[in-house]
C-alpha cells in the first residue's frame, strides 16, 4: 500500500482506539492466550502476551497495527515459540465468509482492478479497456444480501451447536468479521481440549460431509420403512426427516417413493440436503488450533470496519453499527464505480474525481483499493 | 461398594483388583515356583503362543477353573518380562484385549435386563475415564469423548455426521461402545505390564522364558515394517498391527505397493492377521488376485498419490515431494 494512504488509514485508526478503549477488551483468560499484530507494509509480529485491557490499550496506541490477532488456544506460555507454549486447549472458532456461499449477487458487487493501470470496472473482461493489460486484482464492496445470506448461516449454525452439541447460548459469541462475514467462538470446557483432527470431524458434521444412506435408514437392499428417520428424531436424523417429508401428512408416501428408489438415489438426496442444510463453514479456521483470529474491538484494513459483537443478530445492520471511525471530511481520489452505503449515507459512484468524504467513507475507499489519499 | 468376584477377575485379570485378590489368597511368587504349580505355567506359555500367532485365548469360564485362568495371566506376565521381548508383548496385550472385549461385550448385553451393568461401566470409566450411561437401548457418550477416539477410525460410519447425536451425546450399542475403547484396552494392558517389575525368576520358569525367546526370533525373520516406506504404507501397516479396521482402499495400496517391492503374497498375507475380521482363505483369495496370480491375470497397479489423497490416506511429508505415486518414495533423493 502506498505510504501516503497508508498515514491516512493509519491516523483514522489511531483515533478510533484512542476514542473507543469502551469497544477494545481482552477476551476472558487473556493472560493464557498468543496476540498478534500486523502494521501497514511490514510483517506480522506474534508470541505476545497481552495481560489485560491496559496493556491492550496502550500497544494498540503506541503500535497503531493495522489489524489485531488473538489465539483461540490457551498456552501454558503464550509468549514462547510455538514448539514451546504447551498448548492446553482452544476455544472453538467458526469463521462464515459471504464470499464462499457462491451467491449469485457476487458479481454484482465485485470489481475488477488493473493491476497496471488501476482502472476500475464492474464486468469482468479479458483486457483492461484502458490499457490492454490482463491481470486484474478483484475486490468487493459491501452488499445486504451477502450479510443476510450469511446471517442465516450463523442461525443454522448456533441451532447445531445448541441442539445436537449441548452448547449453551451463553457459551455462543457471534461478531461481525469487520469484513464480509461472521465469526463466532464458543467457550465450552467439554469442547476446548478437541485437537485438530477432532475438529475436522465436528466440521463435518457441522457442513454435513460424509454422511452415507445407512445412516438414514437405507441399505443396500431389504430396505424397511422402520429404520428411516422420523420427524421427532434429534440431530441430523431428524433434520433430513422434517426436509425430505416436509409434512407429517406426506410421510407414507414420500416413505414409498424413498424405499422405491433405491440407494444411489437416495445418496443424490443427501447430497442435496448437504447443500442447503450444511452450514458453510470455512473448514481451515475451525481446524486450526493453533490459529491467531482477529480481535474482537479491533479494525479489519480490508474495509475499515470493526470487528464487533452482534447482540441482535437479526437486526444488525453491519454498514452502520461496524462503522465506527470518525466523520470529518477528507479529500481522497475515489475511483469506484458501484455506489455504496455507509452509516445510512450513499457515496459514488465515482470516476476518478476527487471528493470530499467523511473519515469512515474515505478511509473504506482506500481500505477496497478504490481511492488514493492526495 | 462393588463386589467383584474372581470370575469377573478371571475375565478381566488387568484390573487392580486382581493384584489384591492374589495378595489376599497369601500366594506369593517362590510358592508359585513350586513343582505344583507347574500347570498354571504352562497355562501360562500356552496363553503367550496363542496370542503371539495373532489368536485370541479362550477361556470357559463356566467348567474351567477361574483361579487358574486369574494366574496363568499373571504368570504370563512375569515370563513375558523376563523374556523382555517388546513384540511379544505387544501381541500378547493385544490379544488379551480382544478376549477382554468379548467379555465386556457380553456383560453389556447380558446385563441390561439384570441391571447389573455397574462392573463393565466401571471398568471403562476406571481405566479410560470416559462415562458410559444408558439411554433406553442405546449407550450414551459425550460427543467429545467419542471425537477422541473415533477419529482413529477410518470407516465412514464412525464419522459423527452418521451417529444419532442429540443434547451433546453419542448413541451406541454395545458392540460399539467396547469396539471404541479397543485401542485403549490394548495399550493399557500393555502399560500395566510394562509397570510390572520381576527380579528373581523360579527355577520351573526358566525354561518357558527361553522357549519364548526363541520363538520370537521366527518373529524377528518377518519385520516387514521398513523406514523406506512412505508415510501412507507405513500409516496403513501400523493401523493393522494396531488391530484396527483398515478400509479396503488401504488394504489394496499395502498390497499393490509391497508386491511392487517385489515380497511375495506369503510374506505379505500375515500383516492382516490382526484385522478384526481376517480370514485366511479370503485374504490370500484376494492378494493372489491382486498379484494377477489368479483370475485375470492381471497386476494391479499401486494408486497413485492423488487418488489416495481423496481417499484420506494420504499423509505427506516433505520427503513425498515431486512423487505421484507411492513407490516412487525414496528413489528420488534430492540432489545436493
Ligand atoms: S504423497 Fe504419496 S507417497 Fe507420500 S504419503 Fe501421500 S500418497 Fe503416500
Ligand atoms: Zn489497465
Ligand atoms: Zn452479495
Amino acid at each position: 500500500m502506498n505510504e501516503k494512504n497508508a498515514l491516512l488509514i493509519e491516523s483514522a485508526f489511531k483515533e478510533y482506539y484512542f476514542n473507543r478503549f469502551d469497544l477494545i477488551h481482552v477476551p476472558q483468560r487473556a493472560t493464557e492466550r498468543e496476540f498478534g499484530y500486523q502494521k501497514f507494509n511490514s510483517g506480522m509480529t506474534r508470541h505476545l502476551v497481552v495481560k489485560n485491557d491496559k496493556e491492550l490499550h496502550l500497544m494498540l496506541m503506541k503500535e497503531v497495527p493495522s489489524d489485531v490477532y488473538c489465539s483461540n488456544a490457551y498456552y501454558m506460555f503464550p509468549n514462547l515459540p510455538m514448539s514451546e507454549k504447551d498448548w492446553k486447549g482452544a476455544d472453538m472458532i467458526f469463521d462464515i465468509d459471504a464470499k464462499d456461499l457462491a451467491l449469485p449477487c457476487r458479481k454484482d458487487h465485485t470489481i475488477f482492478k488493473c493491476s497496471s493501470c488501476n482502472n476500475s470496472v464492474t464486468e469482468f473482461q479479458s483486457q483492461c479497456p484502458k490499457c490492454g493489460s490482463g491481470k486484474f486484482e478483484t475486490t468487493s464492496v459491501i452488499c445486504k444480501n451477502c450479510i443476510s445470506e450469511s446471517k442465516k448461516e450463523v442461525t443454522k449454525l448456533v441451532d447445531i451447536l445448541t441442539t445436537d452439541l449441548n452448547v449453551k447460548k451463553e457459551q455462543i459469541q457471534t461478531y461481525f468479521s469487520g469484513n464480509e462475514g461472521f465469526h463466532i467462538r464458543v467457550t465450552n470446557a467439554d469442547y476446548e481440549p478437541l485437537g485438530s483432527q477432532e475438529r475436522a470431524d465436528l466440521v463435518d458434521y457441522i457442513m454435513f460431509n460424509g454422511a452415507i444412506p445407512e445412516s438414514f435408514g437405507i441399505r443396500r437392499q431389504n430396505n424397511s420403512k422402520s429404520l428411516l428417520p422420523t420427524f421427532e428424531e434429534k440431530g441430523w436424523r431428524g433434520r433430513v426427516a422434517r426436509k425430505l417429508f416436509s409434512s407429517k401428512s406426506k410421510v407414507p408416501k414420500v416413505t414409498r417413493e424413498i424405499i422405491a428408489s433405491g440407494y444411489s438415489a437416495f445418496q443424490v438426496q443427501l447430497e442435496e440436503i448437504k447443500k442447503t442444510m450444511g452450514v458453510r463453514i470455512d473448514p481451515k479456521v475451525t481446524m486450526d488450533i493453533h490459529r491467531i483470529f482477529r480481535l474482537e474491538g479491533s479494525i479489519n484494513s480490508k474495509s475499515g470496519l470493526s470487528k464487533i459483537q452482534c447482540t441482535n443478530l437479526d437486526s444488525f445492520d453491519p454498514f452502520s453499527e461496524a462503522c465506527l471511525l470518525g466523520d470529518d471530511n477528507v479529500e481522497i481520489m475515489a475511483d469506484c464505480p458501484l455506489q455504496i452505503r455507509l452509516k445510512n449515507k450513499k457515496f459514488g459512484p465515482y470516476k476518478s474525481e476527487i471528493v470530499s468524504l467523511p473519515k469512515y467513507a474515505a478511509v473504506y475507499m482506500l481500505c477496497k483499493g478504490l481511492g488514493n489519499a492526495i | 461398594m462393588l463386589k467383584i468376584g474372581v470370575k469377573d477377575l478371571a475375565k478381566y485379570p488387568f484390573l487392580t483388583e486382581a493384584g489384591e485378590y492374589l495378595r489376599n489368597t497369601g500366594l506369593s511368587l517362590e510358592q508359585l515356583g513350586h513343582p505344583d504349580w507347574q500347570p498354571i505355567v504352562e497355562k501360562a506359555y500356552g496363553r503367550i503362543v496363542v496370542a503371539s500367532s495373532g489368536q485370541i485365548y479362550g477361556s470357559d469360564l463356566e467348567t474351567l477353573d477361574n483361579d487358574s485362568e486369574l494366574l496363568s495371566f499373571l504368570v504370563a506376565i512375569i515370563l513375558l518380562k523376563s523374556a523382555g521381548i517388546a513384540t511379544l508383548i505387544r501381541r500378547f496385550s493385544l490379544a488379551e484385549s480382544r478376549r477382554a472385549e468379548r467379555y465386556l461385550q457380553q456383560d453389556l448385553w447380558v446385563s441390561r435386563d439384570k441391571k447389573n451393568l455397574e462392573l463393565p461401566l466401571k471398568i471403562i470409566r476406571d481405566l479410560f475415564a470416559v462415562n458410559v450411561s444408558i439411554d433406553n437401548e442405546d449407550f450414551v457418550i459425550k460427543v467429545p469423548d467419542y471425537l477422541h477416539r473415533a477419529i482413529h477410525f477410518h470407516e465412514k460410519e464412525w464419522k459423527l455426521v452418521n451417529r444419532r447425536v442429540a443434547n451433546g451425546l453419542v448413541y451406541l450399542s454395545a458392540h460399539e461402545t467396547v469396539r471404541l475403547i479397543r485401542a485403549e484396552l490394548g495399550e493399557y494392558i500393555n502399560g500395566k505390564i510394562q509397570s510390572v517389575n520381576v527380579d528373581s525368576v523360579p527355577q520351573i520358569f526358566r525354561q518357558r522364558v527361553e522357549d519364548l525367546v526363541a520363538l520370537a526370533k521366527k518373529f524377528s525373520d518377518t519385520t516387514y515394517v521398513s523406514s523406506e516406506y512412505p508415510p501412507c504404507v507405513k500409516h496403513g501397516i501400523e493401523v493393522l498391527e494396531k488391530g484396527e479396521n483398515l478400509p479396503h482402499s488401504g488394504r489394496f495400496l499395502l498390497a499393490t505397493y509391497l508386491l511392487s517391492k517385489g515380497q511375495t503374497v506369503d510374506q505379505i498375507a500375515p500383516l492382516f492377521k490382526n484385522a478384526p475380521d481376517y480370514n485366511e482363505r479370503t485374504t490370500r483369495y484376494q492378494l493372489d488376485h491382486i498379484s494377477g496370480s489368479s483370475g485375470s491375470g492381471t497386476k494391479y497397479q499401486c494408486p497413485s498419490c492423488e487418488k489416495l489423497r481423496s481417499e484420506s490416506l494420504c499423509f505427506a511429508i516433505p520427503d513425498c515431494d515431486g512423487i505421484i505415486n507411492p513407490v516412487q518414495f525414496g528413489k528420488k533423493r534430492k540432489s545436493q
